[in-house]
């Protein structure tokens, strides 16, 4: 397989970037991760209103603009670059994905459109106070009775689950085990039973919480017993979708470090003059650029839903997750002084970089998960 | 009278400790008296409160004090770093002036080196300093001078002759911090902390009597600062830590650690942690994946290799014998176990780490340690810094060509913005 952008992808992005250099400039990011919600209604609306990003990859029976996972790459990609915050990887890229994977056509039908509007904001529950990123790892059970399903238990990590509206929740039938049982359920926000807390996070611009189910109705997604397979499909998409959003944010600091670099004077010459900088830059280069080449080959295969993705999502995340925290912790030290402290930008990015690292699993997980897929 | 040895000093410290240790004398009250025995810095010179034993001997009377639970002279900080400049170069007055309540505590120094255009080039200062009547005036700008707001005193490295090289135009002053013309603002740091400070000067004043060594021969000073900080920031020093027991004078001793010590209650995060590193493996199941298993047995190892090559250093010092290469290693050494550490917590806490303050492992502890470790390689010093020193001075590679020393400071090319 071979990737490469057409020249209408290219032009997409250059508008994106502007747009979102405008609409998302540090001071903005700023602003937004001291609040509780971590973005704004308004202000998300007004940006994606204007490009339509909400449905990008969302087909067009169902309200969206039915492109596929490069064009939605393309998006996560610029969006990491900016530190863009908003609920999208919550609502477009895990829990859209997941309906898409899982939900009958009427559902995808009855809840597609409003999120590839924007008008509804949805996440995805699947992981727990455990960590675990695998269906091994849900515990919140599902008890049948009049046609609908009750939830208990505790979904933790849940990008931005105290404020969306719709939550799509992984759960299973109770006493089951592994790949066995498990179901999608959707809730609404404010259902009852239902108690959100936002976590403390490393990583301000992006919010996760704390949703603990009590007894809480919920409405069958697809087929009971039949989650197992969307979900798995599920985590790779969003996984190839998150190396993406990486390396927007890698290349963005590597080209922070270049351009201070080149401004700073040590010595009576610009630290860029020295090769220690110079070294530096160039292996941030090498990382950078492979870590892209692995993220759009698997933008490229979930979009061809080649069989190949298992192996080529999880390769993507380990060497994006990589790359990512290595540029991060470059810039830093480029920057000096000044880079540690809070009025820089850099740690802004430092901090996603260590939140992205482990979310959806860390590079050692991924890597075995390769292997596995690769039969070795 | 006899050469002290092991026995010899031992058996003496503790003969005076223990007809004079008393947990209910004042904290300053017990330093002073510490200071008059000779006790409190026995490697010191004997005409400043010492008693010129050689450094493994002082270690003797250290584990003497610890074992009857006696408080030691105040020596954490930057006030080490200004003890041992003092005694290296000052004039018998400012060491008259400075040393007892520096040991005692009374005093608390800030190092007002870095600038906002020069940093790793720090002979690079731009902070004038001129002779104007019977005193020296102080005008320009610090940064990253850590705990400058709990200061008494400010290390300060100025410019007095911008039209000679710049390592010549240099002088190092004692600054008194408590004036109308420097005002300290915290700045704040990617962890939340504000521990180091912008500090401006605006006519300050300093008196004659304050400069140290001759005008001129500032860089020597600072070198000497510069030593004794890289030094001890090999990962083998301790950070202050009070102890629980009851008494007036650990009392008195923990109100000070929790005031002039706050601005490094986070630099124990800083250095990685490698202490809970196996206790957390266990406490979360993962030493038993064989992938996490090699991570750790990397770090303990590079770890304990470090803090071996540390102790070599100091012990090679201790005998007199002169320094190897093992001693200019351990300051970039440690931030290479820092940032190994803040690796393998990753690993080991898995998607706890993307948690912080109390929600995050041990209470916030974790977080800190993974966004604090990039301190390390920066501060005394970048990593790219130490290699230079590494590679030029200890293996004594070519240098690189220069071009800002040989000409007058003033037509050295500088930062636009500063
Ligand atoms: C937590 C902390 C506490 C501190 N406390 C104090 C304090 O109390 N008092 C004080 O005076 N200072 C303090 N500092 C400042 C610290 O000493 C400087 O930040 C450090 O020396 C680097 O200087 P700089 O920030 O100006 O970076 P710069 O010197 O601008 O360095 C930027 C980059 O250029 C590289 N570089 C520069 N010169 C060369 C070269 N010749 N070859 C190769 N690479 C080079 C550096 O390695 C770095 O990566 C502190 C810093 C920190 C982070």
């Amino acid at each position: 397989m071979q990737f490469s952008f057409t020249s209408e992808q290219e032009e997409f992005r250059s508008v994106l970037r502007r747009f979102l250099e405008e609409k998302s400039p540090a001071t903005a990011v700023r602003r937004l991760m001291e609040t509780e919600a971590g973005w704004d209604r308004e202000g998300w609306r007004e940006i994606n209103q204007q490009l339509g990003l909400t449905g990008v990859h969302i087909p067009e029976t169902f309200g969206g603009q039915g492109f596929g996972f490069v064009e939605l790459g393309i998006v996560l990609e610029e969006m990491g670059r900016a530190l863009l915050c908003a609920p999208y990887f919550a609502s477009t890229v895990l829990a859209a994905t997941a309906i898409m994977n899982a939900g009958t056509d009427g559902q995808k039908l009855a809840l597609l459109p409003p999120i590839a509007t924007g008008d509804t904001i949805a996440t995805l529950a699947f992981t727990e106070p455990n960590g675990r990123w695998d269906a091994e790892g849900v515990e919140t059970s599902a008890t049948p009775g009049n046609g609908k399903f009750r939830l208990d238990g505790v979904k933790s990590f849940v990008l931005d689950g105290h404020t969306a509206d719709l939550i799509v929740v992984l759960a299973r039938r109770p006493g089951s085990r592994g790949d066995e049982g498990l179901s999608f359920f959707t809730v609404r926000g404010d259902a009852a039973g239902l108690s959100r807390r936002a976590l403390n996070v490393i990583d301000p611009t992006r919010k996760q919480a704390r949703l603990e189910f009590r007894s809480v109705e919920a409405e069958l997604l697809g087929e009971e017993g039949g989650g197992a397979k969307p979900f798995a499909r599920t985590m790779m998409q969003a996984a190839a979708c998150l190396a993406n959003e990486m390396v927007g944010g890698a290349d963005r600091l590597r080209q922070s470090a270049l351009d201070y670099a080149n401004l700073r004077v040590q010595f009576g010459r610009t630290i860029a003059s020295f090769q220690s900088m110079k070294h530096k830059q160039a292996d941030m280069l090498v990382d950078v650029e492979l870590a892209k080449s692995a993220a759009y080959q698997a933008a490229a295969a979930a979009t061809e839903d080649d069989a190949d993705l298992p192996a080529l999502a999880s390769l993507a995340k380990a060497c994006a997750s990589e790359a990512y925290m290595q540029t991060a912790i470059h810039t830093i030290q480029i920057h000096g002084g000044i880079g540690f402290t809070w009025d820089n930008d850099t740690h802004l990015w430092f901090k996603r970089a260590k939140s992205s690292e482990v979310f959806l699993g860390d590079p050692t997980w991924h890597r075995e998960k390769m292997m596995q897929a690769w039969g070795v | 009278m006899s050469e002290p040895t092991e026995a010899s000093v031992r058996a003496e410290a503790r003969a005076w400790l223990e007809a004079n240790w008393n947990p209910d004398l004042g904290l300053i009250e017990w330093r002073n008296k510490l200071i008059d025995s000779g006790w409190g810095v026995p490697s010191w010179p004997k005409d400043w409160y010492g008693r010129e034993l050689p450094l493994p001997l002082e270690l003797v009377v250290e584990e003497e004090m610890k074992r009857i639970g006696a408080v030691g002279v105040a020596k954490t900080g930057i006030r080490r770093l200004a003890a041992a400049t003092l005694l290296a170069h000052g004039s018998d007055m400012q060491k008259e002036k400075f040393l007892r309540r520096s040991l005692t505590g009374e005093d608390t120094w800030c190092q007002l080196f870095s600038e906002p255009g020069s940093g790793s080039d720090l002979a690079g200062a731009m902070t004038r300093a001129e002779f104007k009547g019977n005193r020296w005036v102080i005008n320009g700008q610090k940064v990253w001078t850590t705990s400058a707001h709990h200061a008494d005193w400010g290390l300060l490295l100025a410019r007095t002759n911008w039209d000679v090289p710049k390592h010549q135009g240099l002088s190092y002053f004692i600054l008194d911090i408590h004036q109308p013309g420097v005002e300290v603002h915290p700045l704040r740091q990617m962890n939340g902390h504000a521990s180091f400070n912008q500090v401006f000067f605006t006519d300050a004043e300093v008196p004659p009597e304050h400069l140290v060594a001759d005008v001129g021969k500032g860089w020597a000073v600072a070198t000497t600062t510069l030593m004794h900080e890289r030094r001890g920031a090999d990962g083998v020093g301790r950070w202050g830590m009070a102890s629980d027991r009851k008494g007036r004078i650990y009392d008195e001793e923990r109100a000070e650690i929790a005031t002039v010590m706050e601005p490094y209650k986070w630099y124990p995060q800083r250095a990685g942690r490698v202490d809970l590193i196996v206790e957390r493996a266990k406490a979360t199941g993962r030493n038993t994946d064989p992938v996490v298993r090699q991570e750790i047995a990397k770090l303990l190892t590079l770890s304990k290799t470090a803090e071996w090559t540390a102790l070599r250093a100091r012990a090679a010092q201790m005998q007199g014998r002169p320094q190897g290469p093992e001693g200019s290693l351990g300051k970039l050494v440690s931030s290479h176990v820092a940032r190994a550490a803040a690796r393998v917590h990753t690993l080991i806490t898995g998607a706890d780490a993307m948690l912080a303050g109390e929600d995050s492992p041990m209470n916030g502890v974790i977080a800190e340690i993974l966004i604090s470790v990039p301190a390390g390689s920066i501060a005394g010093g970048t990593d790219e810094i130490q290699r230079n020193i590494i590679s030029e001075r200890v293996l004594h590679m070519p240098k690189e060509p220069r071009t800002d020393n040989d000409r007058p400071f003033r037509d050295v090319p500088k930062n636009i913005v500063t």
